[in-house]
């Protein structure tokens, strides 16, 4: 339901009641007024017959009712009716119109029914020509007075309701034409303008809205910037190692000694292993950003062994010893995929970055914070100033030895990400540590 | 002719260096932007082949630098996103010239030379002196239309001095053109590849001007 007939139906029904309200008001105050008014006349025409019959100027015969001649100007006056009854009980006289049954039995006023007619009558004695005079109104009458006033507050508001109701339309449009301006000026945006709405006069009740709105396109702007970096980055990434590879078999094919020629070839196959990397790694990434990883019991010191294990070929190319240092662990419940993404990613790292030689250890302990994974290299460790920034994707360290992709940590901080971890980077006297803390909520098996 | 490579990946850098030498030029590569505007300081280049991603900034920040103080060295951008923007944005940052990766060896080299020969004023891709051609793409030489036979470093001195006729070219610069970094040059070596030019040519065809260095008689 749109917000405009919402606004239209809620708005007549509330004036239609109102209305109806004020109507029925008006209509009872009005029949106490006519009562009274009218209640008033009876007893003054009741009085005013008495005091006549007793001045003389109408006979009153004992022979038989008279005529009692009652103004007839208007149709309410005609509806006033008259008799005279003697004390005795005998009709003496009676206006034209009266009806032929006794109108009143009390003095005062009354309402009696007479041939199913209820009528409205004050009596009035006259003692002295021992008479009873009776004026009566029928109360069909006082009804019609009191409809008449209520049908001429209802006709207008027939003939207006419909006037009312359009106005209501027409200022309720108005009224939302901020909205729909705003629906406008989104409507015709391209899909992909995601510079903020331009300011306008707005009334308060939009004002949030627009800046709810602008907050939305510039975190799709962000989000779609960092897409293109990673597109830029990984043309320039996958392309990079395809060149050299062109380029080296194009000096192999060419190279006039052994030496060169075995050069090239050597060269081609470092860039195979690279690019081989850098796919798998691209993959790995995409899925950790894309895809839910199942959680399951997992045994950390099993996925620590599994890890060195794999990593075991690159560690001895490289001169690089692999230590554990690990206890046995309780299990865990986590994500086996982000979990061994994480700590792969970390141990390749540390290897890259060793010297011939040197020692990477790996450690797993459980502490306050939870289960703690740490991975240190005897390297050249990362320099302070660019700890924030390892972890953006494609970012190599100035003295990058080349080999990486630049996506390692970016992956190790992806998985960290969804494991709810923490990640924390040290610089021990010399080398590096890289420790994922991974909060373990209580014991589960 | 000696070039400044920025590529920071170890393959392509190697192969760039290994493959422009294979192609008659003499290639220096480093890694960084800082790298770079150290050499460009400390060498002289003919020409600089230029990455635009690298370790620690855009390959096009150093080309607005190097334009911005005035330099006209001639560069080629090396990009790995071939889009039109790509190309109108390298070139307007005021590189010479632009090839997307990846390349071919010897169309790299085509665009290098014409890129050199363009920046010296030349249209022609053959040089001329006193009935000597020279094929920079080739590495041929021909003297009256018969073939010579030049070592690929002894063509080097000979297009350096041919390059520029009447102008002196000192032992150092020679020496410069000839070596990159990494090859160690023995002391004497310019004379001895002079002295087999010499050989090859006639004893006046490269005079030496003594205390300065070599040059080619000023008429071309």
């Amino acid at each position: 339901m749109s917000i405009r007939l919402r606004l239209i139906v809620v708005l007549t029904l509330v004036t239609g009641v109102l209305w109806m309200s004020a109507v029925l008001w008006i209509a009872g105050s009005t029949r106490a007024q006519v009562e009274r008014v009218l209640d008033a006349r009876l007893a003054e025409s009741a009085n005013m017959v008495s005091s006549l019959i007793s001045d003389q100027r109408i006979a009153v015969e004992a022979e038989g009712p008279v005529r009692v001649p009652m103004p007839a100007t208007t149709d309410l006056s005609r509806q006033l009716s008259c008799q005279i009854w003697s004390l005795r009980g005998d009709l003496i006289g009676a206006s034209q119109g009266a009806p032929d049954a006794r109108m009143a039995l009390t003095e005062g006023f009354s309402t009696t029914v007479i041939d199913g007619v209820p009528w409205r009558v004050y009596a009035v004695r006259n003692q002295q020509l021992g008479v009873r005079v009776m004026v009566g109104d029928r109360v069909d009458m006082r009804d019609g007075l009191v409809a008449g006033v209520v049908s001429g507050l209802l006709w207008p508001a027939a003939v207006l309701f419909p006037l009312l109701a359009g106005l209501i339309w027409l200022s309720v449009g108005r009224g939302l034409a901020p909205l729909a301006q705003l629906e406008a000026a989104l409507r015709a945006r391209r899909p992909d303008d995601l510079r903020p709405l331009p300011d306008a006069r707005d009334p308060r009740e939009i004002r949030p809205v627009r800046r709810a709105l602008n907050r939305l396109f510039q975190q799709l702007d962000q989000i779609r910037r960092t897409e293109r970096d990673f597109t830029a980055f990984a043309a320039h990434e996958l392309k990079t190692p395809l060149a050299g590879l062109r380029i080296q078999a194009q000096v192999a094919r060419r190279a006039t000694d052994a030496a060169t020629r075995d050069r090239a070839l050597d060269a081609i196959a470092v860039s195979v292993d690279r690019s081989d990397r850098m796919v798998r790694q691209l993959l790995e990434l995409a899925a950790i950003d894309h895809e839910s990883a199942p959680s399951g019991p997992l045994d950390p010191a099993a996925l620590i062994a599994e890890i060195v294990q794999e990593a075991q070929a690159q560690a001895s190319a490289a001169q690089v010893r692999l230590v554990v240092r690990a206890g046995p662990l309780d299990l865990i419940h986590a994500p086996r995929v982000l979990m061994h993404s994480a700590l792969r990613n970390l141990v390749e790292n540390a290897i890259q970055h060793s010297p011939p030689g040197g020692q990477v250890t790996v450690s797993a302990s459980r502490g306050a914070s939870g289960l703690c994974l740490a991975v240190t290299d005897q390297g050249p460790g990362i320099a302070p100033e660019d700890r924030h920034r390892v972890t953006r994707r494609f970012w190599r360290g100035r003295a990058a030895t080349g080999q990486g992709s630049g996506l390692g940590l970016a992956i190790v901080a992806a998985a960290v990400a969804h494991l709810g971890a923490r990640l924390d980077l040290d610089a021990p006297d010399g080398g590096q540590t890289v420790r994922i803390t991974l909060p373990v909520p209580s014991q589960r098996s | 002719m000696r070039l400044l490579i920025v590529e920071d990946d170890p393959v392509l850098s190697d192969g760039l260096r290994v493959g422009l030498g294979l192609s008659g030029f003499t290639a220096d590569a480093v890694g960084t932007l800082a790298d770079a505007r150290a050499a460009l300081r400390d060498s002289d280049f003919a020409g600089v082949v230029l990455d635009v991603m690298l370790p620690d900034g855009l390959g096009t920040t150093l080309l607005a630098e190097m334009r911005a103080a005035g330099q006209t060295l001639p560069v080629l951008l090396l990009t790995a996103r071939d889009r039109v923007r790509d190309r109108v944005e390298g070139l307007d940052a005021g590189a010479d010239d632009h090839l997307g990766k990846p390349f071919d060896l010897d169309e790299l080299a085509a665009r290098l030379r014409a890129m050199l020969r363009r920046h010296q004023g030349r249209a022609r891709p053959l040089l001329h002196w006193n009935g000597i051609d020279l094929d920079p793409a080739a590495l041929t030489a021909t003297r009256d239309g018969a073939a010579l036979r030049l070592s690929r470093r002894e063509f080097a001195i000979l297009h350096a001095l041919v390059d520029q006729p009447g102008r002196i070219l000192s032992r150092a610069q020679l020496e410069e053109r000839l070596y990159g970094w990494q090859e160690d040059v023995e002391s004497n070596t310019v004379e001895v590849h002079v002295h087999h030019l010499r050989a090859k040519l006639g004893r006046d065809v490269i005079q030496t001007v003594r205390g300065v260095g070599y040059r080619v008689a000023g008429a071309a």
